[in-house]
């Protein structure tokens, strides 16, 4: 009785679950039955080789892509049965950081942070926008840089202000597509150390999608192992690669190299 | 997994996707209706592209026009003189740049100028990720970039036509004050003469079909751009091509729908 009971708050505190997820592009099959859960408050990687599906599978729980099969439930709604404004309501409180930062290249930063507050809380006051831009800016350490460009910004700034772009809206959830793609390993432990603190300070849940096993094993809470568009296995950072499959033992060689 | 990609056809590739792209360019002009009327309107975001298809494309369409008026009278006039009728060549211009050539150039020069670089902006939005940010953020990128841009280059393009069309018959008028002296009004006022409500009319809704077409034809080459940074350019090019065919196909039958309404 007991069991069942944990089981059931278990459920509950599940902010993301996914079961018998497909999807494939014309014959090409990505990902071929993916199950997991998300946890409120916790952070897991899904590690796994370029074009294996990491990105499809963040783009499936925002909405961006359609599966061809299976369930996708975020914070108790099931994303694929949606209609726009409904989903539209539950992107509001999942962030999502792009491999590419995807800051507007048109707008400075200043103008990059206020765009997704003043387009969906049209009510605030100036005052408002202001403060909450200068609390996020401040809290990825950038407050300095509100005047400048995105093409002003270095890579590992970037990826600051995309982040803090998506924190201003205050999510429940955050996505982030390789957040150390691309930075030298100081800028990756900075950004490793931010997705950390955004866990405690905003209360969030993440799904981190990389190949980087630094940031997998100092970022997350657990990590998923995305091998041929299945989850090999799911478990701490020992209990993944405590394996003797070629695959995992490949990608623990490549990466220590690097 | 790349080597067991195959896609099956339904008929050939080339003919697949030509359907294809027909069926998505309906499909995404039925929606531009279908958002156009909806809140929020974007107006602060509208009249922004307004400035940037109407002004900064200004300094463009005078030269344009100015020129196009002055070399429109200097090749008329010697034929008009074997005729003995260089006084009918205010009404001659007028005739021509008023109801064909404003409109058209007009048209032609912001198709290469506006349309590529909405296609342009747009494909680079694309492929960089930032229209999926915009969607993320719950800010729907269609009524953002698409709508206001299509709404924008509809309404400003015949403004720019008309102001085109007086710029071109500035310089026809100072060609013929070179030759023989007439004053302005004079010129304006015979230019005028044989010009109908019918055919300001005419021009002003080409003017807009026009501008809609450039509009939607470069936010949906950029909207659909793919293939990284050579996308964009394919993008910026096709607007341009698919935007002056299509214009040229609008102008015929504008004409011939309007020369029915005439004799009707």
């Amino acid at each position: 009785m007991e069991k069942i009971k944990q089981q059931i708050i278990d459920k509950e505190e599940q902010v993301i679950s996914i079961t018998g997820l497909y999807k494939s592009f014309g014959d090409l099959n990505v990902l071929k039955g993916i199950d997991f859960n998300l946890s409120k408050g916790e952070n897991i990687a899904v590690l796994g080789k370029s074009g294996s599906g990491k990105s499809v599978l963040i783009k499936i729980i925002v909405g961006l892509l359609k599966p061809d099969k299976g369930d996708v439930v975020v914070l108790g709604k099931q994303v694929e049965k949606l209609n726009t404004k409904e989903l539209n309501e539950l992107r509001l409180h999942i962030g999502f950081s792009f491999q590419s930062s995807a800051l507007y290249d048109s707008m400075n930063v200043y103008q990059n942070l206020a765009f997704p507050l003043t387009m969906n809380l049209k009510t605030l006051s100036r005052k408002e926008v202001d403060d909450a831009i200068y609390e996020v800016a401040d809290n990825v350490g950038l407050k300095d840089k509100l005047k400048q460009m995105p093409s002003d910004l270095s890579g590992g700034q970037r990826k600051r202000i995309g982040i803090a772009r998506t924190l201003i809206l205050k999510p429940e959830i955050m996505l982030y597509d390789e957040p150390t793609s691309g930075l030298d390993p100081v800028t990756s432990t900075e950004i490793i150390d931010l997705i950390k603190e955004v866990q405690q300070q905003y209360n969030t849940s993440s799904v981190i999608i990389t190949h980087d096993l630094t940031c997998a094993k100092n970022s997350a809470n657990r990590i998923a192992m995305l091998v041929d568009g299945k989850f090999l296995k799911i478990g701490n950072f020992e209990e993944v690669f405590d394996t003797d499959n070629e695959q995992v033992k490949g990608f623990f060689n490549y990466n220590f190299i690097q | 997994m790349i080597k067991n990609y195959k896609k099956k056809f339904i008929l050939s590739k080339g003919l697949d996707d030509y359907f294809t792209g027909i069926h998505n360019a309906f499909t995404f002009t039925a929606r531009f209706f279908s958002e156009a009327f909806k809140r929020p309107f974007h107006l602060r975001e509208i009249i922004n592209q307004c400035f940037e298809v109407g002004l900064k494309s200004l300094a463009l369409i005078s030269l344009t026009g100015f020129i196009v008026g002055t070399v429109f009278t200097k090749q008329s006039r010697p034929s008009l003189e074997d005729f003995g009728a260089t006084s009918w060549l205010p009404s001659l211009i007028g005739i021509a740049i008023i109801k064909a050539l404003g409109p058209l150039v007009t048209a032609l020069i912001c198709a290469g100028k506006v349309g590529s670089g909405i296609g342009a902006e747009l494909g680079s939005m694309k492929v960089t990720e930032q229209i999926d940010a915009m969607e993320v953020s719950s800010i729907n990128p269609f009524k953002y970039l698409v709508v206001t841009r299509v709404i924008a280059t509809t309404f400003t393009i015949p403004v720019l036509a008309l102001y085109c069309s007086f710029v071109a018959l500035y310089g026809s008028y100072l060609n013929v004050h070179a030759e023989e002296t007439s004053s302005m009004i004079s010129f304006y006022q015979s230019a005028f003469k044989t010009i109908t409500f019918l055919d300001i009319a005419t021009s002003v809704i080409k003017t807009l079909v026009y501008g809609f077409t450039i509009g939607i034809v470069g936010c949906y080459k950029g909207f659909y751009a793919s293939q990284g940074t050579r996308g964009v350019g394919k993008a910026a090019n096709q607007a341009v091509v698919l935007a002056m065919f299509l214009i040229f196909i609008e102008e015929v039958i504008i004409v011939q729908v309007s020369n029915w309404i005439r004799y009707f």
